[in-house]
């Protein structure tokens, strides 16, 4: 599976990060990509920038191992995901998720369950800036809810005979 | 051993690691909280409600049960945000 995890302040080409995904690939036949954006607002009140604070680290460990978790759990061929930190401001993405895979259920799947365990174990915080001042967003319940729901035991994938 | 502070734990603190020598008797990650919440107004304030720190030891996440014997480098912080 070709896995590529990386963390970086720097903005950059979800295009260009699909199309590598499956570039001189005659086996898949399905990519996901999930794009999370920086919104103009949070909590009802606008706001000028998110700053993304990360545990250096721990951070590129603990995405590589939930795509290991999911490459067990789906047959998955390949795995993008990037995740920026440092100050974003509305517009820009913060996170790209792509999964590929031969079929879509896996891909949809595997993009899914990546996303729900970075929102709730990748060590990352955001801190928003409103016209009140800087403050921390708050976790959030329904993340935690989505992430639970994969807790139960994996269907894993048997491997081609 | 080091300990590392992130994002509000960090600002409340005041600091983003530094080394600690806990006494004999520290044994678990709770315990070190405890401790830690007695070294002063910040620390008090960071950890006022231990239920929402988190904690990674050597950038694993851990429970407050877990034991701090041996670790390198004990993480806190509060609920991750990401994605």
């Amino acid at each position: 599976m070709a896995v590529t995890i990386r963390l970086q302040r720097e903005a950059f080409d979800v295009a260009a990060e699909v199309a590598a995904l499956t570039a001189g690939r005659a086996d898949v036949g399905a990519v996901v990509t999930f794009t999370g954006v920086c919104r103009a607002e949070e909590g009802g009140e606008p706001i000028a920038a998110l700053t993304l604070e990360h545990y250096p680290g721990m951070a590129e460990a603990e995405i590589a191992r939930h795509v290991e978790e999911a490459s067990v759990r789906w047959p998955l061929l390949g795995v993008t995901v990037i995740h920026r930190h440092g100050r974003l401001i509305p517009g820009e993405v913060i996170v790209l998720v792509a999964t590929a895979s031969s079929h879509r259920q896996a891909a949809f799947a595997a993009a899914e369950f990546l996303m729900d365990y970075l929102k709730t174990r990748a060590p990352f915080w955001k801190e928003v800036e409103k016209a009140s001042g800087k403050t921390w967003v708050g976790a959030h319940r329904a993340d935690d809810t989505a992430a639970e729901r994969w807790s139960a035991p994996p269907p894993r994938h048997q491997a081609a005979k | 051993m080091k300990l590392l502070y992130f994002a509000w734990v960090r600002e409340r603190v005041g600091k983003s690691e530094e080394e600690i020598d806990p006494p004999a008797g520290v044994a678990t990650v709770g315990e070190l909280i405890a401790w830690l919440a007695r070294r002063g107004e910040e620390y008090a304030y960071a950890f006022e409600n231990p239920k929402v720190i988190r904690a990674a030891i050597d950038r694993s996440h851990v429970r407050a049960e877990a034991k701090i014997a041996g670790a390198g480098e004990i993480a806190f912080f509060p609920p991750m945000t990401g994605g």
